[in-house]
């Protein structure tokens, strides 16, 4: 691991946890990928071979200097440009709470991919409650927008997230939640303030 | 006498040569050239595992002379200097890039302005009908006469790109990586229909003569002037020639007669004139054929998918967001075919006004994009 890597670890926990799920050799996926240097930890680390997609003009930018794969694309519009189960991974880590379409993107991960990893801060976490009952929408280090420049659209918690992954028959495969980078098993939807999950399409029928 | 002061990033003072070959070449159309001359520049120098050779293909109307200028011509800059030198995106520091002239061409290749060894006379309007794949057929001789036997990529932009990509297909093996900017591939229905009215404009013209006017001494230059001015609409966006031209008046008052009123119209006129002065109209009409006959899909059942399987390049393909003549859908279309494929491939969609001419601009975006790209290129 370069010093870049653990730099980029320490600052964004969830993509550790990406990190270790995701098999050597394997296809992914990666939605809204930044500067793509989760792609890149996971080639290097994992011999992974993806593609990042990226709306960004100055994340695309970089993702082309960090050599990995990018596209731009607009996710809004579905990933009609993707097979069938062609990835083995599709992985959206924090950018579900900004998509506007939050129901037709996880269906898409599951047609592209064999299994979805999802990201998204736990509007649940204790300190956003609080925030609401004095009277004042939450920031935190996990939502650090104002409410008037927020990006963010569809803010749930973990207990949603649940509730809707039911209702599209979205079979969670393993869920680690975080907060300040350490686990947090008991309590989760108050205690975390990041919620990572590994999903399935649901057994049909 | 003080040395020519160039300025920085200029590959310099560049002399065309031209490789001349003896054996005959076949033409996708059945026709045979007896053999033929092609009119190329280089710049850089290839290293010594010759791994570092990019070929830049030319479009509608450029030709070998990509970057540097002739001592005798200091005007005369290569038509993608902003691309290719010493220090730029294509940097001439560590490639060894190729500008080569297509045969059919008009500026030093074999064309219809050669002379046809058959009757000693310019092949004129003899001059066989010639595809991309024909083209990217010859540059590959040249490709064995420098010695080259897998170039680190292929570059172009709009036709150039389609030679990019007719590469990956034709010679899988010696192309590493395929720069496909501005394209498409293959053309619409719209597209072909701007063609056709550019060679109306040239074939209807009474100078023409079947294209044997050399024999006439006259040149169809009012067919040639129109569709050059036809074109040079589809180069720009909508935006981008308001934005340039808006409704100025040339004098400041509308003329009521049927002279210039608005710069625009200045502007075409002007930019046929020029070109009508230095291209050939039977060039013209073969290279908007080539546009027009491109389509690699075609010989699986239209399933691009299917056609790109012998690609084995890594792909960077590049569109531009107002260019309505090959629209960034029509990129998507051969981004999908890679990734069908499982090929390595980034596309950018660059959110630049000028339309179709975008790809030989120097948008920071794309022109930090192609950088990295290069830097990132293993030799």
């Amino acid at each position: 691991m370069t010093d870049a890597d653990r730099a980029l670890l320490a600052r964004r926990p969830d993509l550790a946890t990406i990190a270790q799920w995701v098999k050597p050799d394997a296809r992914v996926l990666d939605l809204g990928c930044g500067d793509g240097m989760l792609l890149r930890y996971l080639w290097k680390e994992r011999n992974a071979e993806g593609y990042g997609v990226e709306i960004d003009d100055a994340n695309a930018g970089a993702c082309v200097k960090n050599d990995v794969n990018v596209l731009q694309m607009n996710l809004e519009s579905g990933l009609e440009t993707f097979q069938d189960q062609s990835f083995d991974y599709v992985i959206l880590s924090q950018t579900l709470q900004a998509m506007r379409h939050t129901e037709a993107i996880l269906r898409e991960m599951l047609r592209v991919g064999r299994e979805a990893i999802v990201s998204f801060p736990n509007f649940g976490h204790w300190l956003g409650r609080l925030q609401v009952v004095a009277g004042r929408m939450p920031v935190s280090e996990s939502l650090p927008h104002t409410w008037y420049d927020t990006p963010n659209l569809h803010l749930c918690t973990i207990a949603d997230f649940e509730d809707l992954a039911a209702d599209l028959g979205i079979r969670v495969l393993e869920r680690v939640v975080l907060n300040n980078g350490r686990p947090i098993h008991t309590l989760p939807n108050l205690r975390g303030s990041l919620a990572i999950y590994r999903c399935a399409a649901g057994v049909p029928g | 006498m003080n040395a020519p002061q160039f300025p920085p990033g200029s590959v310099g003072l560049v002399v065309p040569q031209k490789a001349v070959f003896a054996e005959p070449l076949s033409l996708k159309s059945g026709a045979t050239l007896p053999g033929f001359e092609l009119a190329y520049e280089t710049y850089g120098t290839l290293n010594a595992a010759r791994s570092n050779a990019v070929l830049v293909c030319h479009a509608l109307n450029a030709a070998h002379h990509v970057a540097g200028i002739y001592a005798e011509e200091p005007e005369n800059v290569g038509w993608w200097d902003n691309m290719v030198g010493p220090g730029k995106p294509l940097d001439t520091n560590r490639f060894f890039v190729i500008g080569v002239n297509n045969i059919g061409g008009c500026h030093g290749s074999t064309g219809p302005m050669s002379t046809n060894p058959a009757t000693g006379k310019p092949w004129g309007g003899g001059f066989p009908v010639v595809t991309v794949e024909d083209w990217v057929l010859a540059q590959s001789k040249l490709a064995d006469y420098l010695g080259i036997q897998t170039f680190a990529a292929v570059m172009g932009g709009s036709l150039g790109a389609m030679q990019a990509m007719q590469w990956t297909l034709s010679y899988p093996n010696r192309i590493r990586h395929s720069l496909v900017i501005a394209s498409t591939p293959k053309l619409s229905a719209q597209n072909i229909a701007f063609n056709e009215v550019a060679r109306q404009a040239i074939t209807t013209d009474p100078d023409f003569h079947g294209g044997h006017y050399y024999e006439h001494g006259v040149v169809p230059r009012t067919g040639l002037r129109l569709a050059r001015m036809l074109g040079h609409i589809t180069y720009l966006s909508d935006d981008a020639m308001m934005e340039k031209f808006g409704r100025t008046l040339r004098s400041g008052a509308l003329g009521f007669n049927f002279d210039i009123d608005f710069e625009i119209e200045s502007y075409l006129r002007y930019q046929g004139d020029k070109f009508s002065t230095y291209f050939d109209a039977n060039t013209y009409l073969r290279i908007t054929k080539a546009l027009d006959y491109f389509d690699p899909a075609a010989q699986f059942g239209d399933d691009l998918s299917a056609a790109m399987v012998r690609a084995k390049a890594a792909f960077l393909v590049i569109s531009f967001t107002s260019d309505w003549r090959f629209a960034p859908a029509r990129s998507r279309e051969i981004v999908r075919a890679l990734l069908d494929n499982r090929r390595v491939v980034s596309y950018l969609e660059i959110d630049a006004p000028h339309g179709h001419d975008a790809f030989l601009m120097d948008d920071p975006r794309y022109m930090s994009a192609v950088r990295a790209y290069y830097e990132n290129m293993a030799l």
